[in-house]
């Protein structure tokens, strides 16, 4: 098996890996793999990147005072509005 | 059922028996996640707004017969997720999230961009810049890709969870995700590569 064909086989992986749910024994291979591939690395790192950067830009997302004002007058909630 | 913390924090029979006080605990909870889904699968605020609005509504009606034979969050994300493709399909947006259909997830995706931009510093990955081209580059996914990797990855869902709220198989949610990411991926490494090339 050629390192490309090699590399493209273990990109179907990449998803279960990064969750930490890949089965031990393919874990196994594509961590023998990343160590020898530093191009798999680099995808490796930059999808978990990739991910973490969504993650944090949502964090930094709020409701809008006035989109919640509306939305509690339309469910009739205003008394709970604080 | 399959309870998240949040949905532990709810008195479920409360909801159900239409108490205005816990349904506002209900909706002080979930309305900034669904509003931020809302935006990114519409990717407009009056539209957001709309969806937000609907969710809730018809989640106070449907409460009394909620079985909770899902968590109540994947049960609002699912309402959510409805009432924003239902936008998109009155704009004519063509998709599908139906099972058995690999080539609306369009071709495998190949990792072309091997440039390491991990390292670059904070305050470049988090730049209005960068955050503009996050947002460009989810709105290019096709719905189908993008509603997948918003709950399961921005929202936090479990693969089963994600699936139950969109009615799809927990296996074409995988394929979805891996899609979703890798596309990601190759957008931000073009747009930092260049970054690093200044």
């Amino acid at each position: 098996m050629s390192e490309q064909k090699h590399c493209h086989d273990l990109i179907e992986t990449l998803s279960d890996y990064v969750d930490g749910n890949l089965n031990p024994v393919l874990c196994e291979e594509l961590e023998r793999h990343l160590r020898e591939c530093p191009n798999c690395r680099i995808v490796v790192n930059t999808l978990r990147k990739t991910i973490e950067l969504y993650q944090k830009e949502a964090q930094e997302e709020t409701l809008p005072d006035d989109v919640r004002e509306r939305l509690f007058r339309r469910l009739d909630l205003t008394s709970f509005l604080k | 059922m399959n309870k998240s913390p949040v949905d532990e924090a709810l008195s479920l029979d409360a909801l159900r028996a239409g108490d205005r006080n816990e349904f506002a605990r209900l909706v002080d909870l979930f309305s900034g996640r669904i509003y931020r889904l809302a935006l990114q699968i519409t990717g407009n605020t009056q539209d957001a707004e709309d969806v937000l609005q609907e969710t809730f509504l018809k989640a106070f009606h449907a409460l009394p017969g909620f079985e909770g034979r899902s968590s109540l969050s994947t049960w609002l994300y699912r309402i959510a997720v409805n009432e924003a493709l239902m936008i998109l399909r009155r704009q004519k947006v063509q998709f599908s999230l139906a099972e058995d259909n690999e080539s609306n997830d369009e071709e495998k995706t190949e990792a072309l961009q091997l440039v390491d931009w991990c390292c670059l510093p904070e305050d470049e990955l988090q730049s209005t810049e960068t955050r503009r081209v996050l947002e460009e580059a989810i709105q290019r996914l096709s719905p189908a890709l993008r509603v997948v990797f918003l709950l399961r990855d921005v929202e936090g869902l479990s693969v089963k969870d994600t699936a139950d709220s969109l009615g799809i198989t927990e296996s074409a949610v995988k394929v979805r995700l891996l899609r979703a990411r890798l596309r990601l991926r190759e957008e931000l490494s073009a747009y930092f590569s260049e970054r690093m090339e200044k």
